[in-house]
Formats: structure tokens, C-alpha cells, sequence
């Protein structure tokens, strides 16, 4: 049966990329200015596990020339970076930037289409407000790239799209070149109490689990149909008529043929064993679940079936589904061999700290004796994140070859003191914290509380 | 011990399962002891300042002493503290551990009274259940006291509260109460859409106090209504929940006429009207990570706010109005430290700050000999969010350290074990 799937799957894969043609709403995103840019006497934490001390890194063209020794072009800018440390741009994984912006009015609360349980037909990037002041309080904390979601009131959200942390007058000039969509759906209270309070399925957890099921078995009859389409037309029958096109459809097809990730909300340890069922019902991939605060009681299981854990460092409470939240959550998760632990925010606070809540999360693994350095704890928010977004072979560690998404810290960034001092995207460097005029400001917040005099 | 832990653990060879189970063994004993923590940094938050070097003895529910060298009585328990730094047992913020379990499930929450009228009777702390999850899980993180907090839930006078020491009894309450009102953008919706109509009704509010209704005049609050706005309008502490600068100088000059000693909660634009607050003498509550423009009555948002306020003479102490997460506080402050307040100071708005507002500082917020043993030793620098409270003495009683939390991490820290977790009871 498998079998038969997967060969039915690989067949319309082809058709299912024939037909979505070029991709709709393309990536206009193009570097910024940069030249060549060496930081010299650094402690630098690659993002893959590696510490080096008093190391160098170079940028030129935008991507890492090398990290430790090299050669140095003549016009290489130096900066040396004594006592400071330098880590791979970080990476948001759960962001509602640009969907949920600040200000937080109605009118611009985008973030949730809660007109139905599935709406795998929406896109967050059709609802994302580039000018979001939360962006640029994002890039002085070290943020060089964050995937935006949908809400969680539905079973399926809609697609996520990944972004680079440059402000932009579209968001498609934001668009990481290249990432994958990621698919949100939701387990638990979410969905059942939006639609259970409307005397709509789903009103309770084995509601969600049907509802997900029929939509994958739609989505496994128009990849069929697809298939059987695109048979005819092989065997030259002129008078074939194509199925119609669905958006919704269109996208979980494309999750079943591994082209979209899907990025689960889910709170509690035996509704994730449900979903990683139903994704070898399905025969797909569940790419990370996210907020997990119980993700701690199956991290082998997790680990086993290559899910990542993308978590909070301590909240819990909230809601029942978060009653069993405990702060080694994320450590615990780590722990296995496999594993895939990210340190997610879901927040426009958070997402300007994740190092700190890297941090807290990596003393909690210390307390109970777990052996987690800096160089590892990173990774939650550099190497796996980027891994779980589909974008590790474009940025995520300091790789030669990747783009050049660095930050410069003033000190450990595992100190509530640390600061990032300079941001780099793609090698341009995009924030100063020594200088204004490197610092981006929204059009909202611009002129905002004029005085008389200036 | 359970047997299958043991087991379990042996199994493991995990060295720290064992510390970890014996630990709580241990501490469960470890109650009502005379204690000397010996060679700490001593953040007294009070005249002595900080004290290096120091020892502190504890003695059934005070502290007996604070000195060089202290002699340790027999049969005392005494603590290395190798210069880590203690401090007092640290403000929760205004919260409502002890008034909610599960901020979702509407049962379980008692800080709101949403009947559409005034009613500053509405007391929370009658409410209050010492026997709550939230209560050891802030205890053990340092948090030995907490304001409870009124949410507006029919009215811009949310109702009353008072500080609570989270010592788990029953009559753990200290001070006064303080009256919560909230106005400007979040409570329009009660008042017609209006904030200025805020003000026609606290005025009409505090007129009823003064000359009440007669029989079948229209009145905004019931007799035991009038009499508990009175008490608050000669004289009493009301906690203003309000971010925009121009509402904040309206409370001010509200308050000067009422007789009201006002306290600023959020204060997010506080910054901009930080010497009218200092002339006031009146003190802000504020969480110190709010940097982003979330509506409009906070577009004037910045990290460095109570660096500022500060730097201005206003006293600052901090809440995030965070009830499960409370323990977030000793890194907000850090963050404060991280854009210009000095630590020093950050450290007094988690600890004789909020005592001297909630006026409770004869019995929180210090250290100094005869005081309530309150106190925290760290494993580090109190504000770093990688240092954890290694000790915790609450009202002369070491704590366990034990909370629903770290109960549930020992039962899933052991690995592969032969019976389901169920059994394992840490």
C-alpha cells in the first residue's frame, strides 16, 4: 500500500509542479549593498556545535569566506571584535510579526482566518504589514530570518513563508529566496473551542483528528485525479479534461509530496503520538511541532521519528493544554540522539531575546546534571531552526559558502547583558547599535510624538 | 524511597536522578532550622547597603543576625555561601498566584468581577488559595511575596487586593488594601468608548463617597461601595493602571484633588512625564521589556524607561502582570540594568521598592536583623538569567525547592524506566 503511494506520489509530483507553473508571489528579495567585511579576535560559536577562540571570519560577497584563516582581500573592512562573540544570525521559527503587528488594532489582525477549521487556501504572506515596527526591535536582538504562521484557531492555518529580517515596501521583497512554505495546523483546545462554541465540527479532539483525516484523503484524490489526468494526456487522449484547480487542495497535495513543511501547534504528549499516526496514515512528514510544553515525556519518540521540538524556555499555564509546562522542557527534548530541539517565541517580547531564552533553557539542562556548552545551546536558535525551515543549506551556521547572516555581540550572548552590537544580512550590515543611521525604523513609528521644537 | 525509583535510577547510574530524589528527601526534614549562611554578599536593600563577606543567622521565623564572623549556635545548619550574593525574598509583581489556576479555564479564575457596575468592595484576596501549583512554583525561583491583582472585568475600579506572602498559609496577608482602577485605552469599552467619560464617572464615584444618593437618585455604587471608595479617597493607595502620558497627569491631578496617594501600574509613556511623577512622589509599576507601540496609548514605549524614571527620583518597581511565569521578573530587571538602570536599582524595584508601595517594608524587601527571614541565596548575580536560587528561606523555613514542576521533571528525567512513569513519585 505504501509502496503503491509513494510511486503514485513521485508520478504527480512532476504533474503537481507542472501545473502550479511559476511560482505565484515570487521572492523579489535582493541583498543589500555590502562589501568585504573581516572581524578578527572573536569567540565564535558556528552554529553547529563549534566554539573558536580569538578567531577570525571574513564576508565577502555577501556569503562566509572562511572562519579561522583565510585570505584576506585588500579592501576587507576590519572590526576587532576583543572580548566580543559572534554567532550565526538567529532564526525565529513561530513568529506572528507582519500578521499580529503592533500596533495590535482590528484593523490590522490578520493573523487568523477563523471563518472555517481549514483553510489551507490562505497564505500569512498575503496578511503580512512589512511595516511592523517589531521587525526592527527583532534585528536588534539578533534576528536575521523568522517564519511567520498563521494562527492556530483552525485544524489547518494556511502557509507559513520565511522571511529575511530586511525592511522592505513588500513582503515579497522579504522573502527568503528559495524556503519552502511551511503548513500551520493546530491540535487541541484551539480549534475545538473556536468551532465547538459555534456548534461546529470540530467541538471536540477526536473532531480535529477527523477533520485532518478528511482532508488528507481529499488531498490524496486530487493528486489520484492529477495522476490519472496526466495519464491520459500520455497516452494521447487530446480531449482529457484537467481537474479543476483548488488552492486548499493545492497545498496539502504539495505537503503529501514533501514540497511544503508542515509546522504543527501542538501542547500535549499524546495528541503528538495521534498526529505522528496520522502522518504515516498520510505517508508525510511532520517537520517540528511547536509550543510542545510536553514534548519533554516523548522526546525519544520524537527524536525516532525526526520531529523537531520547537519550544518556549518557561511558559506554561496559559491554557490546560500547558498545565504540564516544566523549564527542562527544551533540554529534555535535546537530550536523545537525533534530536532536533528549537528555541521558538511566538511573541514580539521574545523574539528580541531569543538568546536569553536559549540561555534559560541551557542552564535548566545544566541543573540536572545534562552537559550543554554554549556552542550547543546555539544551535536551538541558529543550525536547527534553519534545519526545520528547509534553509540550513542557505544560512543557519557560519559555513563557508552560506550567506553571510552574522551577528556581532557585545559579550556572551548567553548574559541577560548581552547586546548585539552589529547585524549582518546576506553581509550588509543592516543594524548598528553605535549608530542611528544604521538602524531601521517602520513608517508607523516614524514622527510619532513630535515636540514643537525639534 | 520507592523502591522502583531506585531501581530505576540504579539502573541509570545517573548521578543526578539520585542528588536530585535525595535532595527533596532531605529538604523535606530541613524546616524551622536555625540556619547560618556564612560568607555571602549581602544585598541588604536596606541601610547597610550591600555587605561582603558576610554571615546571616536565622532563627526560628527572623533574621537574628547579620555580621562578620557570626558564631553558629549549636545544632545550627550552616550554609557555604563563597561570596554568592543573597537577597531578600523578591516581589512576585502584582499577580494573581493564589486567585488562578489555569488562565483559561474560567473556573479556576477568581480576579475579576464582570457585573457592569462600580463595585470597590470586590476584594480578591478573599479568594485567595495558598494551596495553588503557581504558589511554590514562584517560591522556589526567590518570589516570597506578591501583590494580588484586580483585573477590570465590569468597571474601570477593578475591585481590591493586597500583598500575600507566598509562605503557603492560609492568613499570609500583610498591609493594607489598595484599590485598583484602570483607565485609558484598555477600559474605554466600559465607559461608553470614552476615556474622558472615565473621569466624569471616578468623579461622580468619589461625590457618592461625600454626599450619597438620596433614595431613587441614580447612584453608581451600593452603601458598602461608598464606604470602601472612602477609605481610599482620604487617604489611600490606588494603583492607576494607565500607559499614556497625558492620562498619566490627569491621574495625577485627580489624585491631588481626592486625597488619593496614586501608584502608577504599566506607565509605558511614564518616561515622558517623569518629573511630574517625581514631584508627585508617586511610584511606577512597570514591565521593563515593553519597547513596542502595542496601541496608542503606548507609542512612546522604550527599554530604557525605568532607567529614566529612575535617573528622574521616581521610585520603580517591577511587574509584568504575570502570574505562572512571575519567575520572568529577575530577567526583566536584567534587561532594565542592560539599557541604563543601575543595578542597584533594579535590584529595589523587585524588593524594597514594591514593599514600601504595598507598605509592607517593616516585613518584606530587606534584610536586617528582627525582620521576617525572607531571603535568597543565589547562585549568581540575582538579575542573570543563568543564575537559579539555590536557597530559599521563607519566613525562617528553608524550602524544599520542590514545586509541581520539578516533580514532574524527575518523573521524566529518568530514562527507559521498566514501569510506567506513573509510578515514579519523586
Amino acid at each position: 500500500m505504501i509502496k503503491t503511494l509513494s510511486l503514485t506520489l513521485l508520478a504527480s509530483g512532476l504533474l503537481l509542479s507542472g501545473l502550479a507553473g511559476a511560482e505565484p508571489f515570487p521572492s523579489t528579495y535582493e541583498p543589500l549593498p555590502s562589501s568585504p567585511t573581516l572581524i578578527t579576535n572573536a569567540t565564535i560559536l558556528t552554529g553547529d556545535g563549534q566554539r573558536l577562540e580569538g578567531a577570525s571570519l571574513l564576508m565577502t560577497g555577501g556569503v562566509i569566506a572562511f572562519v579561522g584563516e583565510g585570505d584576506i582581500p585588500d579592501d576587507a573592512e576590519t572590526i576587532d571584535a576583543k572580548g566580543r562573540w559572534v554567532t550565526p544570525g538567529l532564526i525565529d521559527v513561530h513568529s506572528h510579526l507582519g500578521v499580529y503587528p503592533s500596533p495590535n488594532v482590528a484593523a490590522h489582525s490578520d493573523g487568523n482566518e477563523m471563518t472555517n477549521p481549514v483553510t489551507a487556501a490562505v497564505w500569512a504572506e498575503h496578511s503580512v504589514w512589512p511595516q511592523d515596527p517589531g521587525f526592527a526591535t527583532a534585528l536588534a536582538g539578533g534576528i536575521t530570518s523568522l517564519q511567520v504562521l498563521p494562527g492556530s484557531a483552525n485544524l489547518i492555518g494556511g502557509r507559513a513563508v520565511t522571511l529575511k529580517n530586511v525592511y522592505a515596501t513588500s513582503y515579497q521583497q522579504m522573502k527568503f529566496p528559495g524556503a519552502p512554505h511551511g503548513l500551520k495546523m493546530a491540535c487541541g483546545e484551539n480549534p475545538k473551542r473556536v468551532y465547538g462554541s459555534q456548534g461546529k465540527a470540530p467541538g471536540t479532539r477526536m473532531g480535529n483528528v477527523a477533520g485532518y483525516r478528511a482532508e488528507w484523503i481529499a488531498a490524496q484524490k486530487y493528486l489520484d485525479d492529477w495522476a490519472t489526468y496526466e495519464e491520459k494526456i500520455a497516452d494521447g487522449d487530446d480531449d482529457a479534461t484537467p481537474p479543476a484547480r483548488d488552492l486548499k487542495l493545492d497545498t496539502l497535495a504539495a505537503v503529501l509530496e514533501g514540497e511544503i513543511l508542515v509546522h504543527m501547534h501542538c501542547y500535549r504528549a499524546d495528541e503528538m503520538m495521534t498526529i505522528l499516526d496520522m502522518a504515516e496514515e498520510f505517508d508525510y512528514q511532520v517537520t517540528a511541532f511547536h509550543h510542545a510544553v510536553e514534548a519533554y515525556k516523548i522526546a525519544d519518540e520524537l527524536a525516532e521519528a525526526n520531529v523537531c521540538g520547537a519550544l518556549w524556555a518557561d511558559w506554561w499555564g496559559f491554557k490546560m493544554e500547558a498545565y504540564d509546562g516544566i523549564q527542562e522542557n527544551i533540554a529534555i527534548v535535546d537530550r536523545p540522539e537525533g534530536s532536533c530541539a528549537i528555541v521558538h517565541s511566538d511573541s514580539s517580547e521574545g523574539i528580541q531575546r531569543l538568546n536569553q531564552e536559549a540561555a534559560k533553557a541551557m542552564v535548566r539542562g545544566q541543573h540536572v546534571g545534562m552537559d550543554i556548552t554554549e556552542e550547543h545551546a546555539i544551535t536551538w536558535v541558529t543550525q536547527n531552526a534553519a534545519r526545520s525551515l528547509g534553509i540550513l543549506e542557505q544560512t543557519g551556521t557560519l559555513t563557508p559558502g552560506k550567506m553571510a547572516d552574522v551577528v556581532l555581540w557585545n559579550g556572551n550572548p548567553f548574559s541577560v547583558y548581552a547586546k548585539a552590537d552589529l547585524v549582518f544580512v546576506d553581509g550588509a550590515l543592516v543594524f548598528d547599535r553605535s549608530d542611528p543611521a544604521v538602524q531601521p525604523e517602520s513608517d508607523f513609528t516614524l514622527g510619532q510624538l513630535l515636540e514643537v521644537s525639534q | 524511597m520507592n523502591r522502583l525509583i531506585q531501581k530505576s535510577a540504579q539502573k541509570n547510574a545517573k548521578k543526578i536522578v539520585v542528588s536530585v530524589l535525595f535532595g527533596a528527601l532531605l529538604s523535606a526534614t530541613a524546616m524551622a532550622d536555625t540556619v547560618l549562611i556564612r560568607n555571602a554578599t549581602v544585598h541588604t536593600m536596606g541601610s547597610q547597603g550591600t555587605l561582603e563577606n558576610s554571615d546571616i543567622l536565622v532563627s526560628g521565623e527572623t533574621i537574628k543576625e547579620i555580621g562578620l564572623k557570626l558564631i553558629a549556635p549549636e545544632g545550627a545548619r550552616v550554609i557555604e555561601a563563597n561570596g554568592r550574593p543573597v537577597t531578600p525574598g523578591l516581589f512576585a509583581g502584582i499577580s494573581a498566584i493564589g486567585l488562578e489556576e489555569v488562565s483559561a479555564v474560567g473556573e479556576s479564575v477568581d480576579t475579576e468581577n464582570s457585573m457592569p457596575a462600580m463595585y470597590p468592595e470586590f476584594d480578591v484576596s478573599l479568594a485567595f488559595n495558598p494551596n495553588s501549583s503557581l504558589v511554590p512554583i514562584a517560591r522556589v525561583e526567590g518570589h516570597t511575596f506578591t501583590a494580588l491583582g484586580a483585573d477590570s472585568g465590569g468597571s474601570i475600579i477593578a475591585g481590591q487586593g493586597r500583598v500575600v506572602a507566598l509562605d503557603g498559609g492560609y492568613e499570609s496577608f500583610h498591609g493594607g488594601s489598595v484599590l485598583y482602577i484602570n483607565l485609558g485605552r484598555g477600559t474605554s469599552d466600559l465607559t461608553g468608548g470614552s476615556r474622558a467619560v472615565q473621569w466624569l464617572l471616578l468623579n461622580q464615584a468619589v461625590e457618592e463617597t461625600v454626599r450619597p444618593p438620596a433614595r431613587g437618585e441614580d447612584a453608581l455604587l451600593t452603601r458598602a461601595g461608598r464606604q470602601a471608595l472612602e477609605r481610599y479617597a482620604t487617604g489611600g493607595t490606588v494603583i492607576f493602571g494607565v500607559n499614556r502620558a497625558s492620562d498619566i497627569l490627569q491621574v495625577l491631578r485627580f489624585a491631588e484633588a481626592r486625597d488619593i496617594n496614586p501608584v502608577i501600574m504599566g506607565g509605558i509613556e511614564a518616561w515622558m512625564v517623569a518629573e511630574e511623577l517625581a514631584a508627585a512622589g508617586a511610584p511606577v509599576i512597570l514591565d521593563p521589556l515593553r519597547n513596542l507601540p502595542g496601541n496608542f496609548d503606548t507609542l512612546g514605549a522604550r527599554l530604557d524607561n525605568a532607567a529614566l524614571l529612575t535617573a528622574a527620583g521616581v521610585t520603580v518597581a517591577f511587574s509584568a502582570a504575570e502570574s505562572h511565569n512571575a519567575r520572568k521578573l529577575r530577567q526583566q530587571a536584567g534587561n532594565a540594568v542592560s539599557y541604563g538602570m543601575p543595578h542597584d536599582a533594579a535590584l529595589a524595584a523587585l524588593t524594597i521598592n514594591p514593599a514600601r508601595i504595598f507598605d509592607v517594608a517593616r516585613t518584606f524587601g530587606s534584610l536586617q536583623a528582627g525582620k521576617r527571614a525572607d531571603l535568597v541565596l543565589w547562585s549568581g548575580d540575582p538579575l542573570e538569567v543563568t543564575t537559579l536560587a539555590d536557597l530559599v528561606i521563607v519566613n525562617g523555613k528553608v524550602d524544599s525547592m520542590v514545586s509541581r514542576q520539578t516533580l514532574l521533571r524527575d518523573r521524566y528525567l529518568p530514562e527507559n524506566p521498566d514501569m510506567p512513569r506513573a509510578y515514579i513519585k519523586p
